[in-house]
């Protein structure tokens, strides 16, 4: 049976579906290392991935068209961010706490929304699986690489996107500066408010986008409490990742393959208990992170609120 | 600081707000009979809270609408210590019966039941009263219902290879998988069941994930149990798989591909305890929903043209259980 799981069906099945699995971590997680490298810790992430999962899934229900969905949720996702950012950079408020008070918001305002405009779980045609002439088509590596949905593809292009802003461009400095130092940044002529509002309302729609990708690209239907969890693992893949999006990257490609590789696991039948199997992710990535922890430092700003003359 | 106490408090009163939902009633007057109930998911989860919810609704419209019967309902109980605080606060309200809906809740009964001896409590899925006399329980024999949808799933495969997607290995899910293996077994003993637990009740993406999983390991037919499986149900539709549901009729999720589901009426035991209350008795019995008793039902999808044998094969299956020539054994 173990040899079973070094099969090509297996294989395959495994990289296609720990890439389509990373997918939302990517989106939201990416938008919070932004956030957190100007010094803004924001734990509202699964709050607003669920409002925009809700939004999404209801404007393509409702028109039918999908990018309106998307930039629906892009746009709920951003008025979230603005919210958050108004609160911790004008208002000074502890962020874990504001957060968490965001994170409810977005539960408790999806659960009503949907309570009161849809009721009943429905289902909606998402974005489909693009299709690559020839490549599609190569065995084992069409099926993994070029048989996925459009959003898939934008969240791993989001990588070296976000690597490059964060690292060549002036925009980046500042981002990065603002999270090291803002009284430094602040003396330089940089607005350590306008920099952190553009971060955080990034995230919110990075976070939009990740709720979408749920609800109209890979699952398709909304149901109440649908991230389960996930806007929280990847705050956490924030540090896993160490503050560099291919940090992230990698931690978002571990975590997932090695979700699919345990549900292989069940399929075929090899005697581990389920519950060892499910907890397979969880342990390994506490593991990776023990063994790194010490090479990495967190933004020096990070959660700090920044008063100028401090 | 002031900031802070501010969040604070606003993080309260939206908890609150929340968790407060459904939980204002009114004083009725003495005939009117007025049932609470606490449930772990949403009343429209076509799953487990939704069986129950429908049943109160029928019941209410057997009884003669909301003023002959008046249905309360806290939803989204996933914490059991909020659970626990509207199950009280029902009890304090004077409810003619409180129903505490998941047997997560069970310990917290146990405190509170004799606090309130005039109160009428349920809780289900179990067979555990307590030995409290308010106290009913209630359970499903799942595997009954499995065991069919089993059958008809080992007659509808031709690849004989069939998928169950789980939440976690225990209570009504485990009995429904485990009599739906039961039900394949004894019809194609050649056939491979393949089982995934995915440890959660809510992680719609996994359980998508696990029926892709499923259909790329060679299954055509599967089934799951649990809220949770409403992504899978979309995967099996992609992919042109049959599904078979459970505790809700879940159909109008893919018409094209859902063949059947058992469906809970919970009603039965509802009406039985409700006279008992009538008549003086609170509690200290438990109840069973199961084919024969009309408590599990399978519905049939009208939209799913089912083969003349396969729905031989089940009828004679659900025939088979009523009488007790089928017996299904269990792990």
């Amino acid at each position: 049976m173990i040899s079973e799981l070094f099969s090509v069906t297996v294989l395959i099945g495994i990289l296609a579906s720990g890439i389509r699995l990373a997918t939302p971590y990517l989106y939201a997680a990416i938008g919070e290392t932004f956030g957190q490298k100007s010094g803004v810790l924001n734990l509202g992430v699964e709050g607003q991935m669920l409002l925009g999962s809700f939004v999404a899934f209801y404007v393509a229900l409702t028109t039918g068209n999908l990018w309106l969905g998307l930039l629906a949720a892009m746009l709920v996702g951003a008025i979230m961010g603005l919210a958050m950012a108004y609160v911790t950079v004008n208002l000074h408020a502890q962020q874990g706490i504001s957060g968490i008070g965001f994170y409810l918001f977005g539960l408790g305002m999806s659960e009503l929304l949907f309570q009161r405009f849809m009721g009943t779980v429905e289902t909606v045609k998402g974005f489909p699986k693009l299709y690559f002439p020839g490549l599609s088509d190569i065995p084992g590596i069409g099926e993994i690489f070029f048989n996925q949905n459009i959003l898939v593809y934008g969240a791993y292009l989001l990588v070296p996107l976000a690597w490059f802003v964060l690292n060549k461009t002036t925009l980046g400095l500042k981002i990065r500066a603002v999270g090291e130092n803002p009284d430094a940044a602040d003396s330089l002529g940089v607005s350590v408010a306008r920099i952190r509002y553009f971060t955080i309302i990034l995230g919110g729609t990075l976070s939009g986008i990740a709720g979408a990708s749920l609800s109209i690209a890979l699952l398709n239907v909304f149901q109440q409490g649908m991230t389960s969890g996930l806007g929280f693992i990847a705050v956490a893949l924030v540090y896993f990742g160490a503050w560099r999006p291919v940090g992230v990257l990698g931690g978002a490609l571990l975590f997932s393959l090695v979700n699919s590789l345990q549900l292989w696991i069940q399929v075929l039948g090899i005697p581990i208990p389920s519950d060892i199997a499910v907890m397979m992710p969880y342990v390994l990535t506490i593991l990776v992170l023990v063994a790194t922890v010490s090479r990495v430092r967190a933004p020096s700003a990070l959660t700090k609120p920044f008063e100028r003359g401090d | 600081m002031k900031k802070i106490v501010w969040l604070v408090s606003l993080i309260m009163v939206l908890s609150m707000i929340l968790s407060a939902c459904g939980t204002a009633a009114t004083q009725a007057p003495a005939e009117k009979f007025r049932v609470a109930v606490v449930m772990p998911s949403a009343i429209n989860d076509l799953a487990f809270s939704q069986s129950m919810y429908d049943a109160l609704v029928r019941i209410q419209t057997e009884m003669g609408g909301p003023d002959k019967f008046e249905i309360v309902y806290s939803e989204n109980m996933f914490v059991v210590d909020d659970a626990a605080a509207a199950i009280r606060d029902y009890a304090t309200q004077g409810f003619n019966l409180v129903i505490a809906h998941g047997s997560q809740y069970g310990s917290s009964l146990q405190e509170i039941a004799p606090d309130f001896p005039k109160t009428s409590f349920a809780w289900g899925t179990t067979a555990e009263t307590f030995g409290q006399p308010n106290i009913f329980a209630y359970e499903a024999a799942s595997q009954e219902g499995g065991y069919v949808n089993g059958v008809m799933a080992a007659t509808l495969s031709s690849s004989a290879v069939i998928g169950v997607v789980g939440p976690i290995e225990t209570g009504d899910a485990k009995l429904y998988v485990d009599g739906f293996k039961a039900g394949v077994m004894a019809t194609n003993p050649d056939a491979t069941v393949n089982v995934n637990y995915i440890g959660s009740f809510s992680d719609v993406a996994l359980a998508s994930e696990a029926a892709t999983t499923h259909i790329a390991a060679g299954a055509d037919v599967l089934t799951g149990t649990a809220q949770m499986v409403v992504g899978a149900i979309g995967k099996a539709e992609e992919a042109n798989a049959l599904w078979f549901g459970t505790q809700s009729n879940q159909s109008s999720l893919a018409p094209k591909i859902v063949v059947a589901s058992q469906v809970y009426h919970w009603e039965v035991a509802l009406r039985e305890m409700i006279s008992l209350i009538n008549a003086g008795t609170l509690g200290g019995k438990t109840f069973t929903a199961n084919l024969s008793n009309g408590g599990e039902v399978i519905e049939f999808n009208p939209d799913y043209a089912l083969s003349a044998d396969a729905k031989a094969a089940a009828e004679a299956a659900i025939s088979g259980i009523k009488d007790g020539s089928v017996k299904i054994s269990l792990p």
